[in-house]
């Protein structure tokens, strides 16, 4: 094993460390959350994942981001096979290993390089649509600042991942026919990087191996920069989305659930002549104050969230200039959740920083202003249910702090009195059938 | 409509040891709203052309506790899902038919989980099969040709998928049935739900029914048809906020089939 090869061990395998490290600290976060059962109706499930987050069904709703995305993430995926060869030449010292496929070879190179040329010009479109043609749902006050960086960041990575590919190809290529002996596989004349090949035909042969080496090493380095970048990025969902889909809520979105803790209580009072059960240890608390109330996942919904702004912008109560943001909610979420764990690596406990996720980072006008529409949760293509944390965060508002806006209280005074929620007498509920 | 149908309550089915097919429930809106009302009557008049024997619990219903839940209060919610329960398996209610996508929901998704069983249809279901069923027939009608629009009540459409039944209804009509540009999976909010209903808008540049509205008139439509009372007070206003009442109707599928089906 040369000193390359020993390098090369040593940078894959600090950064699988570093990535596995920091992927448990996201799986812990995550079951900070409440318990849940989702464990049912398991083919339905595997269903709903082969469609909606294998093949991108979501997505089409709006079919040309969809097809560019699907060829990112395509290329991507498959792309990844290369990565398999760059790892195994890395860790042995050979050269072009996969090349023992003999005439498949150059054949399955010369897709990648098609696909790696579909990525890099997806890539280049959505960069424009950020940046240049401005698409509003991308450029809207919430990712100012770091989601902005972030999403930008990601493409330009992506980009330059690919253009190294081409060039390792093409000075693998020059090398190939100037006959170098550890150059000795023909992988032909190459979709993208053959057209490259002729920008160094005058180049010596110690620059095209130092060119052929740095596009390799910045390929591999790339994307294991890139595997630990995900933790801190939107783009965790590359691997959140299966299970975020599989998770899904598989119930009629109009169907909210039943809070459990709350059916005790009005049976008792109900029925007084029921023996109250044992008081529990720690109190009961309803609706969500903090992202530790939340179910775990919800919580693994906020790290799935792509920012990609599907759901604010059919947001009815966002169209129309609110405040509320159901992208925000998910945001702000994860920002939240992130800031417990870190808290936790310094020994703090959830909420002994004083902050909570209900006023610190989402405020009632947020809340009061959801139509309850399900507009949002429709639209994400990841199936995240923004409507389901604010419906939570609602339910602490009205039931722990009694802080409802004045005309809902008088709403539920009247459910209360009238059985109606309007000022009126419960006697005249059947007038309608006397009228004309 | 001439014809005077007698409103039989649960009670009155049970005095005389008898028991309708379907139990109507009501809804809030509809025994209270003067415009809902009129959707309610139309409904009891299609039940009642279409020889279905049929009840209210009158005075015993009660809201359903849908505003009371989507605005966080489950204890009331669940105070008021429990006692209609007792009322309707009192009865030994089998089979719902509602004029609210609210209720409608509510008592098929948010009932059973409280010991409430029911199998419950939406009127624009009921009246479907109906029709499939020919119990039902049309004639002429005063809407042949003409230009309707469909507005998706979000508890309908998205919240339980359904989305055909009403434009089947529609259809029958030899309307011109239009889709918004906003229909089915992606139709706009009223503005109504989630017991906005009651209450002002937070701060913003526009209401939602009046952005729903510019997207309905810009299709010129002679008809909004709708499937919810809430839905009908947002577009109806949205409408006159625009000066356009005389027109464009506002009116629930009922009211539009009410005129022509067949003596
Ligand atoms: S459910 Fe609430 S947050 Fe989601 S789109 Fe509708 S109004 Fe917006
Ligand atoms: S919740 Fe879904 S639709 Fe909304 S920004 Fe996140 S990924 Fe996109």
């Amino acid at each position: 094993m040369g000193i390359p090869n020993l390098i090369f061990v040593v940078v894959f395998l600090a950064a699988c460390i570093l990535f596995w490290r920091n992927a448990s600290k996201i799986s812990r976060n995550i079951k900070l959350g409440m318990p849940l059962d989702r464990s049912d109706r398991k083919g339905e499930r595997w269903r709903l994942m082969t469609l909606v987050a294998f093949g991108q069904k979501k997505m089409f709703s709006r079919p040309w981001p969809a097809l560019l995305h699907f060829f990112v993430y395509a290329g991507f995926v498959i792309i990844n096979i290369e990565v398999a060869e760059i790892v195994i030449d890395g860790i042995f010292g050979t050269h072009r290993v996969l090349s023992v496929a003999g005439g498949l070879y150059p054949l399955m190179l010369a897709s990648f390089e098609v696909l790696a040329f579909l990525v890099t010009a997806g890539c280049v479109i959505f960069l424009i649509r950020r940046n240049i043609t401005k698409v509003k749902r991308l450029v809207m006050k919430e990712l100012d600042g770091w989601p902005k960086t972030d999403a930008n960041l990601i493409l330009i990575m992506e980009i330059s991942l690919m253009t190294a590919f081409f060039f390792m190809n093409a000075a693998d290529r020059s090398l190939f026919i100037s006959g170098h002996p550890h150059y000795n596989v023909d992988i032909g004349f190459m979709p993208v990087s053959g057209y490259l090949a002729g920008f160094f035909s005058g180049w010596e042969s110690s620059q095209l191996v130092f060119l052929e080496r740095f596009c390799w090493w910045f390929h591999i380095i790339g994307i294991l920069a890139f595997l630990n970048y995900l933790v801190v990025s939107k783009h965790l969902h590359i691997i959140l989305a299966f299970p975020n889909v599989f998770f899904s809520r598989l119930e009629p979105k109009g169907k909210f659930d039943n809070l459990e803790s709350v059916t005790g209580e009005v049976k008792l009072m109900l029925d007084p002549t029921l023996t109250p059960p044992p008081a529990p240890e720690t109190p009961l608390k309803f609706g969500a104050r903090d992202a530790t109330d939340l179910s775990w996942k919800q919580l693994l919904d906020a790290y799935t969230c792509t920012e990609c702004g599907r759901c604010t912008s059919e947001c009815p109560a966002n169209i129309t200039g609110k405040k509320l943001s159901p992208r925000k909610i998910m945001m702000d979420t994860r920002d939240r959740i992130d800031e417990i764990g870190k808290n936790l690596d310094k020994g703090k406990k959830p909420g002994e920083d004083g902050k909570a996720l209900l006023n610190d980072y989402i405020s009632p006008e947020e809340l009061w202003a959801c139509t309850s529409c399900n507009a949002c949760v429709q639209a994400c293509p990841v199936n995240i249910d923004p409507l389901s944390i604010i419906m939570d965060l609602r339910r602490y508002l009205v039931m722990e702090q009694s802080a409802a806006p004045n005309e809902i209280n008088l709403m539920l005074t009247n459910i209360e009195n009238n059985h109606v929620p309007w000022q009126f007498s419960p006697a005249d509920r059947l007038n309608w059938a006397q009228e004309k | 409509m001439s014809e005077t149908i007698t409103i039989k309550s649960m009670a009155e089915w049970q005095a005389e040891g008898k028991s309708p097919e379907v139990l109507f429930w009501v809804g809030c809106a509809g025994s209270f709203d003067d415009r809902a009302k009129r959707i309610t009557r139309s409904i009891t008049t299609i039940l009642h052309h279409a020889g279905i024997s049929f009840g209210v619990l009158g005075t015993e219903e009660a809201c359903t506790g849908d505003p009371a839940k989507r605005a966080g209060n489950e204890f009331l919610f669940q105070m008021m899902a429990m006692t209609n329960i007792s009322v309707l398996n009192g009865y030994n209610i089998k089979k719902i038919v509602t004029g609210c996508p609210h209720c409608f929901n509510t008592l098929k998704n948010e009932y059973p989980g409280l010991g409430g069983n029911y199998e419950v249809l939406h009127h624009t279901e009921f009246i479907k099969n109906l029709l499939d069923e020919g119990r039902i027939k049309i004639e002429g009608g005063d809407f042949k040709g003409k230009k309707i629009v469909f507005h998706d009540p979000c508890y309908l459409g998205r919240g339980n998928g359904i989305y055909e039944a009403p434009r089947k209804v529609i259809e029958v009509l030899d309307a011109d049935l239009t889709e918004l540009k906003r229909s089915r999976e992606k139709g706009l909010c009223c503005g109504a739900g989630g017991a906005q209903m009651f209450k002002e808008a937070e701060p913003g540049n526009k209401e939602v029914n009046i952005e729903r509205s510019e997207e309905i008139l810009a299709e010129n439509p002679a008809v909004v048809a709708t499937g919810c009372p809430f839905c009908m007070t947002m577009m109806t206003d949205g409408v006159k906020h625009f000066n356009k009442e005389s027109e464009v109707k506002v009116l629930d599928v009922a009211e539009l089939l009410v005129n022509s089906l067949k003596k």
